[in-house]
């Protein structure tokens, strides 16, 4: 193993709901993801996968166990601490797109970069605009967020999760809510992120077919991982 | 943080919700609009009112009072220095009414720097002789050019013009209830009898009217000549000089100070008058208070319109959270729109405020009652508008802060996967 470097860690990892009563929804989970791997996490509806990918976005903190992000203890950090780590070291893309409907296309790839402020302005706008143009997005540029498809839109969703260079992009059913075409785009996308890009990435679907083009497919049931999926880079 | 970004979001958030931004602009508006006419307004007929008494009325009068000897004989007697004596029946001895000494005092008062002007006058009962009957009146001679100066005498003055005291011998410009009474016309020449029984023709040159009614029926006014002339005493006779300080908080303690040097009495504004002050000082507490209930109000319909723009905009919030926001950045974006909103609505109401106030400027107001005045009264004074400024900023600020801290405290996963 020695050249891989990893980049996602979860240690026991066990979470509750507690309404309508205490259930547990994970019941111990415990995973790395290396870099320039391209892993996906299937499993039946409730199984818990989409909870286990929140809490490893740092955006649900309300969990047992420990998560690393690039070697770097995560769990217990600060709220604004944990913003920043979302800001600069993860890319999100979900299911129901979430542009900004206020703001044009190549602004709302603009805000996360703006809000991380490592760059000048101009520069981040060159910086979008060869991300969308990766995705062949460059001519709607200007358009409002809600001019476009929902294809068009997860087009610009991935490309918004590009900006700051992340770390690893996660994803939460990217292609559920997209008809057969749109699908075929967005996963060609993504596979091409990750040949092409070498680019890290953590999706949660249940379409076998995409979960079968990933290098890795993790296996979860009620609350555990049953696979950890071979390796076959 | 970058501010930049935080305002260009709260800007594409209002304008997203242009017509709720304008509802909620438009009350911070309308409230302060009203602030300022009520004020404005309310504190130029105070003003009015009390200029129509505090402006006439020297802060301190130094004459003679009629009363009895505080240095009765018997406490001078050795065998009953110590005791209480009671004496009944004290009668006032005869005092003189001039004030002694009196071009010293005008010109130790003229050199004091705590001073703005010193007018001396003269008060003397008279009889107007019209046919066979006699109507009582009060001549007070005055320094016409200083008690024009110092107490706005002109604006008093409703017909004939005040100067003519002076320029014209033997002239009288009597109070309009008086010359209602005596029949007299500008022009006309009347015939006085003085206390002292001296009889004298006395030229109308004008009418006096200063609203209140008892006063115009008796008091009337020459110059200071005509009056020693009328009552056959020298130039120096004056029975009270009055003084106008720079500073009318200082008149008690002046006055204090003068009764004791110049050894007379002395009279300051705010003993005298103490109820106007209170009267003026409740009307602007109320309009006061009438004024910052309208902002508080707008600032709940702020709090309101703030609440609603946040669970409309949950999914713009989740996703502004999930792409690195924290929820003191989101926070600061909703209390940013607020302020805007205050901002934005203060300064419209501020101008729009001041128009009204012009507008009411011009609104005709002729009274009897109230001579000079033809318009509403206003009072442009800057300090309504800086207390607008400031309560604008912080009515809506505090609107702000609930529903911003709200949608700090929002928790992205929820909206993310509760779609």
């Amino acid at each position: 193993m020695t050249g891989k470097k990893t980049v996602l860690e979860t240690q026991d990892i066990v979470k509750y709901f507690y309404s309508p009563e205490k259930t547990q929804v994970l019941k111990g989970v415990t995973f790395s993801v290396d870099r320039g791997e391209f892993v996906s996490i299937v499993g039946k509806s409730g199984c818990g996968k989409s909870t286990l990918l929140y809490v490893l976005s740092t955006m649900d903190t309300s969990y047992e166990g420990s998560l690393y992000i690039d070697d770097e203890l995560i769990t217990g950090k600060s709220p604004d601490y944990l913003a920043f780590i979302r800001n600069k070291k993860i890319g999100f893309v979900f299911q129901f797109h979430y542009l900004l409907n206020e703001f044009t296309v190549l602004e709302n790839v603009m805000i996360p970069a703006l809000k991380l402020g490592e760059h000048s302005r101009e520069e981040i706008e060159h910086r979008a605009m060869e991300k969308l143009k990766v995705f062949d997005m460059q001519t709607h540029a200007l358009k409002k967020a809600n001019q476009l498809s929902g294809g068009q839109k997860q087009r610009v969703a991935i490309s918004r999760a590009l900006i700051n260079d992340p770390l690893i992009i996660m994803g939460d059913e990217p292609t559920g809510n997209l008809d057969k075409k749109n699908t075929d785009i967005v996963f060609r996308m993504f596979r091409e992120l990750s040949q092409e890009f070498h680019q890290t990435m953590l999706v949660v679907t249940h379409d076998p077919e995409f979960a079968a083009a990933t290098d890795r497919v993790i296996e979860m049931e009620d609350g555990l991982i049953i696979s950890h999926g071979a390796h076959r880079s | 943080m970058k501010l930049g970004l935080i305002t260009s979001i709260a800007r594409a958030l209002t304008t997203a919700r242009i017509r709720q931004t304008m509802v909620a602009t438009a009350g911070v508006t309308f409230s302060i609009t009203m602030f300022i006419t009520l004020l404005g307004f309310m504190n130029g007929l105070n003003l009015l009112l009390d200029g129509l008494i505090l402006n006439r009325t020297p802060h301190i009068r130094l004459y003679n009072d009629i009363q009895p000897n505080p240095l009765q004989p018997i406490n001078n007697t050795p065998e009953y220095k110590g005791s209480y004596n009671i004496i009944r029946s004290v009668k006032p001895n005869a005092s003189r009414e001039n004030i002694y000494n009196s071009a010293a005092i005008l010109k130790t008062l003229r050199n004091d720097d705590r001073v703005f002007g010193v007018a001396p006058k003269i008060s003397t009962n008279v009889f107007f002789n019209v046919g066979s009957t006699d109507v009582l009146g009060i001549v007070n001679g005055v320094d016409v050019f200083e008690e024009n100066r110092l107490f706005n005498f002109a604006d008093y003055v409703s017909s004939g013009n005040y100067m003519d005291l002076k320029y014209v011998p033997n002239s009288i410009i009597l109070g309009k209830g008086a010359a209602d009474r005596i029949l007299a016309d500008i022009g006309d020449v009347i015939q006085v009898t003085t206390s002292q029984g001296n009889q004298l023709q006395l030229k109308v040159v004008g009418y006096f009217q200063s609203g209140l009614k008892d006063i115009d029926a008796v008091q009337c006014y020459a110059s200071l000549t005509t009056v020693q002339k009328m009552i056959g005493q020298t130039s120096s006779y004056v029975t009270d000089i009055q003084v106008k300080l720079n500073d009318l908080d200082q008149a008690p303690e002046v006055a204090r100070e003068y009764e004791k040097k110049f050894g007379i009495d002395a009279d300051d504004i705010k003993t005298v008058n103490a109820q106007y002050e209170t009267g003026s000082g409740v009307r602007s507490l109320i309009s006061y208070a009438v004024g910052i209930t309208l902002l508080i109000v707008s600032g709940f319909g702020i709090y309101n319109i703030l609440n609603m723009m946040i669970y409309e905009k949950m999914d713009t919030i989740a996703i502004l959270k999930a792409t690195g926001f924290s929820g003191g950045d989101v926070s600061k974006i909703f209390i940013t729109i607020a302020v805007s909103i205050g901002i934005a609505g203060g300064l419209a109401g501020m101008v729009l405020g001041y128009l009204a106030c012009l507008g009411i400027d011009r609104i005709p107001f002729e009274t009897e009652a109230i001579p000079g005045v033809t318009t509403f009264p206003i009072d442009y004074s800057i300090r309504y508008y800086i207390i607008a400024a400031v309560f604008s900023l912080v009515t809506t600020y505090f609107a702000g802060f609930f529903p911003a801290r709200k949608a700090g405290r929002i928790d992205p996963v929820d909206i993310i996967r509760g779609k």
